[in-house]
């Protein structure tokens, strides 16, 4: 049984328990936080997709990283799958393509929170998905 | 205590704090008009449910009309009583409780004695608005004591707080919502079927038809003019201390003279008197009190103390239904009523050679247990009642007007002997503390050997719900407690229970007052003064009387040389004395 | 590992009874099935509000809406929702404009203006898991009132926050607290009142189920404020789910120690019972309520004595609604200042309303104080339905009054409304239309209040009913100009000498339906005629001759034999027959039946 038993107890157990249902509050103000969008149809969940979208929505936590990892349909790259979307707040968005792990690690690091440009950007004429 | 300073119709008062604005507004002679409200000052009943909202008042910056009966009065109020809005409301309001309330009164026993009768011709009603729609209709319900015809109950619901509150019996409250609220017992059963008691508290305080008596006078008109029956009849002492406001005779004027005149107008053939079974009781009761007091201190464990009185119907029946355990704690000694009435039966018809089923016996009681009580199955010989039936004082005044007789210019008539004499002792039976003085006074001198220094033991009387005092039987201290109104008696009863009880005998009566206050006698119309009154009279009466110890009255005297042998014979024992039966009530429902 | 995805599920009464609960399993099934269940969570939720759309999926983090979810859906939400990230369109609610889908609930106009602070976690966490609820602040409100603000002080933050009482009158809830503090006694209780009686109104019902925790610690920050150590929360027998939740909720706020002896280290001992009543409109009435946990018969008693004075056992006792408790966390975590800034001058914070009758989206909904009765119908209520005419909407409950066109732009708080000649009450709003008949209206809410009313005082026992029944007179095109004098008269009566705030309020329909619409209630009783077709007794159904080509089929189809004609002749109708069911007009091809 797990007793509280004062304040700071009742404190600590809500930030380790906010993990498990914070998602339900940053879904509401997504603009605020980093967005990032894995697209997720059948090809692209063949080339690993839902790994990445885990391996972001575990180590953007890990990293303490004020983020929201959704999922999208099929975004019409299917040479570069997995394809991601990243929207870092009051910037535009950049598709990333074949973001496996290490890449998603890069992403991370490099990109979200440096700031730094990375590789395997997909340009062109892209229109934002909803 | 603080004093409040109102204005009421423009009049200034000053209040006690606490006080409604009702009371305030007595002060200054504005007589607000109730219905359900009730105050019953010395037996501490203070009934103001603010339902029947005809003592709306209009109060300076409140949104609403305000319950006169159930406000209480703030420093600076502005209290209208008889605007043009209040006395609207009033109206519309008395209108909807008449709207629900049937029109015959021509037809009903409450007729000139209702409470919302008076109350329409106070509002000068000449139309019945909302004609058309329909009554809420209950069935009537008979019991031997008690009718309910609940087409003419107004929700006041007085009963219910003197069955619950003040007697603790339980046996109505309001069921049903709305339009069909009624006062009823549990699932709509039959009183009989109920922990009804029959005190009779519901009808003495019911402002209309809807709680009455069962009337036996038609029966004995017609008993009394049956020449083959020979009709004698007993009257209960309480009844000569309050007839008389039938009469328009102040409460507290005795009419035992003009009583019994009456009664020998009506034609009985014999007039007889309660008292003498009252001093039969304290003969059985006396002795049983001392028996069982003597072997008790001796150490005999099968007798139980305290020993109760058990002249009281009422109280026979609480304790039958809800005192279960408690069934060998009364006194064994039958009540007045029954004592006399197979005295009656047996050494009366002999001496006058009627034969038993010939002889009527007819009882004047203020009571409405009564009723019931003399119907009980052990009461019975093959089937013959020793009392035939009981009539209530307000019958009796109602057969007297009935027969043409002027009751105020009649002279004093006597009782017929044997069964007419008595003592003092006999007539303090009927208010509280009585019974239980009675018998101090025979027990007294029966255990003592010695005579009274004084007969008037004044540590007995009184209003307060429940009484203690220790008397002295030369040297050995006897506790004596005495409860009015079956609240009270379940106090005591429940110490009893718990073996806390530190008396040696109890005197129980279930109405407030004793029998001067009970269900069949006039109306009190919720003013306790008048209760006071008549106890004053009985007192009154008793210390007239030039015996006033029962086992010095002649006729019992006799009648134990000639029929009984002793108190507590065996004859005495047959005829005297009976038992008690567990009367649990089970819920029993029916549609 | 945190989940991915989030499937939250209405298990509100309302959606529970359109199968939600097997809508869950089968989620839960199907997520197990293609290997997605470590990947997304099944959560069963509070109530979403949009009951005329339920039962409600929302899917996190992407925030989709889905309506009108049956547990035949499961299937193909999780194979292409969350295995592939496609919303499924058809399963989106359609704007009713334009017929388009609107995948998220804040681009809905039922969602658009409403502010969720009562209705905060319905919707959003299990109402069975009590770690959802600490994880959303839960119970740090408590922990804040005993470590840093103590019991005057956090009177004084509900003060400075101007919330009032949710259950009707809108009395300071401040003020109560602080006199029941103030009176000394050896034992105080204080009482959650769940006992919602108003037709059609479910909001305490919705936050009980949504979230039990935000009153079980309201009630116990009620507590230590006024110095109480039991709480009671008496509930209608026939909220079921609602008992239940509580149950478990109160269970595991004992086993987590927030409830119990020495909660959180305060030395403050605090537990709640359960009381359970058999449904009586008046047993809202705090007197009533009290006697009503008493074991007597619910009926009101005059106060003073107020609760706070002597009330459940005679102890003094704080009696809240439960809308009222479910604002008292968030207030003290998140201010005053916070609070106050929405709402008016007078009325703080939102309302819930249980918004019903002839508007499109009926459900539940929290609005800002100050938002107008125009806003609430036809933005969130998305209008009236079929496009029929706005005619008026009752607020308040069966005791609350009509409001008409011309009130629309009042914006709502408790002076506005019974400025306006209705009130607050606990919630209920009832939108009507052109075809509703006001006299019947009336007569419908009268018809509540009789049945409701306790019995007690003689004005609402005989009052009610007579008005009742000179209504249903009217209504039968019986009624004389004298029954309407009469009812004017009555009604005031009855609202002046009332006991309790049934009485005092119950012929507020009549009186306000009256004002508005005397139109009606003239043409009822001058011209018979029920102007919107309601009352039956009042029509009469006519044959066209022109039209009439004597095919017989009415006279077939009629039940009671009133219609007579031969073939090829024109038919007749006998208005004493007739019991005016409208088969024949249903049947007749060409148009030849009128009524009128």
């Amino acid at each position: 049984m797990t007793r509280v038993k004062n304040l700071d107890d009742l404190r600590k157990m809500r930030d380790q328990l906010q993990s498990k249902t914070n998602l339900r509050d940053k879904s509401e103000k997504p603009e605020d936080m980093v967005q990032i969008k894995v697209a997720m149809a059948t090809c692209c969940i063949a080339s690993g997709s839902r790994d990445t979208m885990n391996f972001f929505v575990d180590e953007l936590e890990k990293r303490n990283i004020e983020a929201i990892v959704t999922q999208t349909g099929c975004m019409g790259y299917c040479y570069a799958e997995p394809t991601v979307e990243v929207t870092v707040p009051e910037k535009e968005p950049i598709i990333f393509g074949n973001v496996d792990t290490p890449k998603a690690d890069e992403i991370i690091e490099k990109y979200i929170k440096g700031g730094e440009m990375v590789d395997g950007i997909i340009p062109v004429n892209y229109q934002k998905i909803d | 205590m603080t004093k409040i300073k109102l204005t009421i119709d423009k009049k200034e008062v000053k209040v006690e704090q606490g006080s409604t604005l009702l009371e305030a507004a007595k002060k200054v002679g504005i007589d607000i008009p109730t219905l359900c409200y009730m105050h019953l000052d010395d037996i501490n009943v203070n009934h103001k449910p603010g339902g029947c909202r005809v003592c709306s008042v209009e109060v300076e910056g409140r949104r609403n009309l305000a319950p006169a009966c159930a406000t209480e009065v703030a420093d600076g109020m502005v209290i209208r009583t008889n605007s043009v809005r209040v006395l609207n409301a009033r109206r519309t309001v008395l209108s909807l409780i008449l709207s629900d309330h049937p029109k015959d009164c021509l037809s009903c026993a409450k007729s000139g004695n209702c409470d919302l009768q008076n109350m329409a011709i106070r509002f000068g009603i000449r139309e019945t608005p909302y004609e058309g729609c329909e009554i809420s209709r209950y069935k009537e319900d008979f019991s031997p004591s008690i009718i309910r015809d609940m087409d003419k109950c107004i929700v006041c619901r007085r009963c219910e707080t003197m069955c619950n509150d003040f007697q603790t019996v339980g046996a109505l409250s309001a069921i049903n919502r709305g339009f069909n609220s009624v006062v009823a017992p549990a699932f709509q059963m039959d009183l009989e079927h109920s922990t009804c008691t029959y005190c009779g508290q519901c009808v003495a305080v019911c402002p209309t038809g809807a709680l009455t008596e069962v009337d036996h006078t038609n029966k004995l008109i017609r008993d009394l003019a049956n020449p083959n029956k020979t009709v004698i009849v007993q009257t209960a002492p309480a009844v000569r201390a309050a007839l008389g406001e039938c009469f328009d005779l102040k409460p507290g004027t005795l009419v035992t003279g003009k009583m019994t005149a009456a009664l020998r107008e009506l034609g009985f053939n014999y007039v007889f008197d309660t008292d003498f079974a009252a001093d039969l009781t304290i003969m059985e009761e006396g002795t049983e009190i001392l028996n069982r007091l003597s072997k008790h201190l001796a150490g005999d464990k099968s007798v139980k103390l305290p020993i109760l009185t058990s002249c009281c119907p009422g109280w026979v029946n609480f304790f039958e239904q809800q005192f279960t355990d408690l069934l060998d704690v009364p006194s064994t000694a039958k009540s007045p009523q029954q004592m006399f009435g197979a005295i009656a039966k047996t050494y009366f018809a002999d001496k006058i050679n009627v034969k038993r089923e010939d002889l009527v016996v007819v009882s004047i009681m203020p009571c409405l247990a009564k009723k019931y009580e003399c119907q009980r199955e052990e009461f019975k010989v093959d089937g013959n009642p020793d009392v035939d039936y009981s009539i209530s004082t307000r019958e009796l005044a109602a057969l007297i007007k009935r027969a043409n007789i002027d009751f105020m210019s009649l002279s004093d008539e006597e009782f017929d002997a044997p069964m007419g004499e008595s003592t003092g002792a006999g007539v303090i039976f009927g208010t509280t503390g009585g019974v239980i003085e009675a018998a101090v006074r025979t027990a007294y001198e029966l255990h003592t050997n010695k005579k009274l220094p004084k007969v008037d033991f004044h540590e007995l009387r009184g209003m307060q719900g429940i009484r203690q005092a220790t008397i002295d039987f030369d040297g050995f201290p006897v506790n004596i407690g005495i409860a009015h109104g079956l609240g009270h008696a379940r106090e005591l009863l429940e110490k009893i229970q718990k073996g806390e009880s530190e008396f040696h005998a109890i005197e129980i009566m279930a109405c407030p007052g004793g029998c001067i206050g009970g269900g069949g006698q006039p109306l009190h119309h919720a003013d306790l003064s008048i209760l006071a009154k008549r106890m004053e009279a009985i007192y009154k009466e008793d210390g007239n009387k030039v015996l006033r110890k029962s086992h010095e009255n002649p006729s019992i005297i006799k009648l134990y040389e000639e029929f009984l042998g002793k108190p507590m014979s065996e004859k005495a024992h047959h005829l005297l004395h009976t038992n008690y039966i567990n009367r649990s009530k089970k819920v029993i429902y029916i549609q | 590992m945190a989940y991915k995805m989030h499937l939250l599920v209405c298990g509100g009464t309302g959606c529970q009874a359109s199968e939600s609960a097997a809508l869950v399993e089968n989620l839960k099934k199907e997520l197990e099935e293609q290997q997605l269940d470590s990947f997304a969570q099944v959560v069963m939720t509070g109530c979403f509000g949009f009951c005329e759309k339920g039962p409600i999926v929302k899917i996190i983090p992407d925030n989709t809406f889905y309506t009108q979810v049956s547990p035949e859906n499961a299937g193909v939400i999780v194979s292409e929702h969350v295995a592939k990230g496609r919303r499924v369109d058809y399963l989106l609610y359609k704007n009713p404009e334009d017929n388009t889908p609107i995948a998220e609930s804040k681009n809905m106009n039922f969602y658009k203006k409403q502010i969720r602070i009562a209705l905060r976690n319905c919707g959003i966490i299990n109402p069975e898991n009590i770690e959802e609820y600490i994880a959303r602040d839960g119970y740090l409100a408590l922990g804040k009132v005993f470590q840093e603000l103590g019991a005057e002080n956090t009177i004084q933050v509900l003060k400075d926050a101007g919330l009032r009482g949710r259950g009707g009158a809108g009395f300071p809830t401040a003020i109560k607290w602080e006199l029941t503090r103030k009176n000394e006694a050896d034992q105080k209780y204080v009482v959650c009142n769940a006992d919602e009686g108003d037709p059609g109104a479910f909001m305490d019902r919705s936050i009980l189920e949504g979230d039990p925790h935000a009153v079980i610690e309201a009630m116990a920050i009620n507590g230590y404020c006024v110095g109480a150590t039991k709480g009671l929360i008496y509930i209608r027998a026939e909220y079921p789910l609602a008992i239940q939740r509580l149950k478990i909720a109160l269970n595991q706020a004992r086993n987590y120690g927030l409830l119990g002896n020495d909660i959180l280290g305060s030395g403050f001992d605090f537990d709640i019972e359960l009381r359970y009543g058999a449904g009586a409109f008046v047993c809202g009435e705090e007197t009533a309520l009290i006697h009503s946990m008493e074991g007597f018969r619910g009926e009101p008693t005059l106060k003073p004595p107020y609760p706070a004075q002597s009330g459940y056992l005679n102890k003094p006792t704080n009696v809240n609604n439960v809308e009222t408790l479910a604002n008292v966390p968030v207030i003290i975590n998140k201010g005053p200042e916070w609070f106050n800034q929405i709402g008016t001058e007078k009325s703080k914070g939102t309302k819930v309303f249980a918004l019903a009758g002839k508007v499109n989206n009926v459900g539940l909904i929290e609005v800002p104080m100050g938002i107008t009765l125009r806003e609430v119908i036809f933005e969130i209520g998305g209008g009236i339905k079929n496009n029929k005419k706005f005619k008026a909407v009752q607020t308040g409950g069966p005791s609350g009054g009509c409001l008409t066109e011309k009130d629309l732009d009042i914006s709502i708080d408790y002076e506005n409304l019974i400025a306006a000649g209705s009130m607050m009450g606990s919630g209920g709003m009832i939108v009507m239309d052109e075809d509703d008949c006001m006299v019947d209206v009336a007569k419908y809410f009268l018809d509540f209040t009789v049945e409701e009313s306790c019995g007690k005082c003689a004005p609402c026992r005989i009052g009610n009913k007579r008005l009742y029944e000179l209504l249903d007179k009217i209504t039968k095109g019986k009624g004389t100009k004298q029954d309407l004098e009469i009812l004017q008269n009555l009604g005031g009566v009855i609202k002046d000498t009332s006991l309790c705030g049934l009485g005092q309020s119950s012929p507020n329909p009549v009186l306000s339906t009256m004002r508005n619409f005397e139109d009606e209630y003239h043409a009822h009783v001058h011209d018979h005629k029920c102007p919107s077709g309601v009352c039956k007794s009042l029509m009469t159904y006519e044959i066209i001759p022109d039209n009439c080509v004597g095919c017989t089929a009415c006279v077939r189809v009629c039940p009671v034999g009133a219609i007579t004609g031969n073939k090829k002749e024109v038919h007749l109708i006998s208005a004493e027959l007739c019991i005016k069911c409208g088969a024949c007009m249903e049947r007749c091809k060409f148009d030849a039946i009128t009524v009128n």
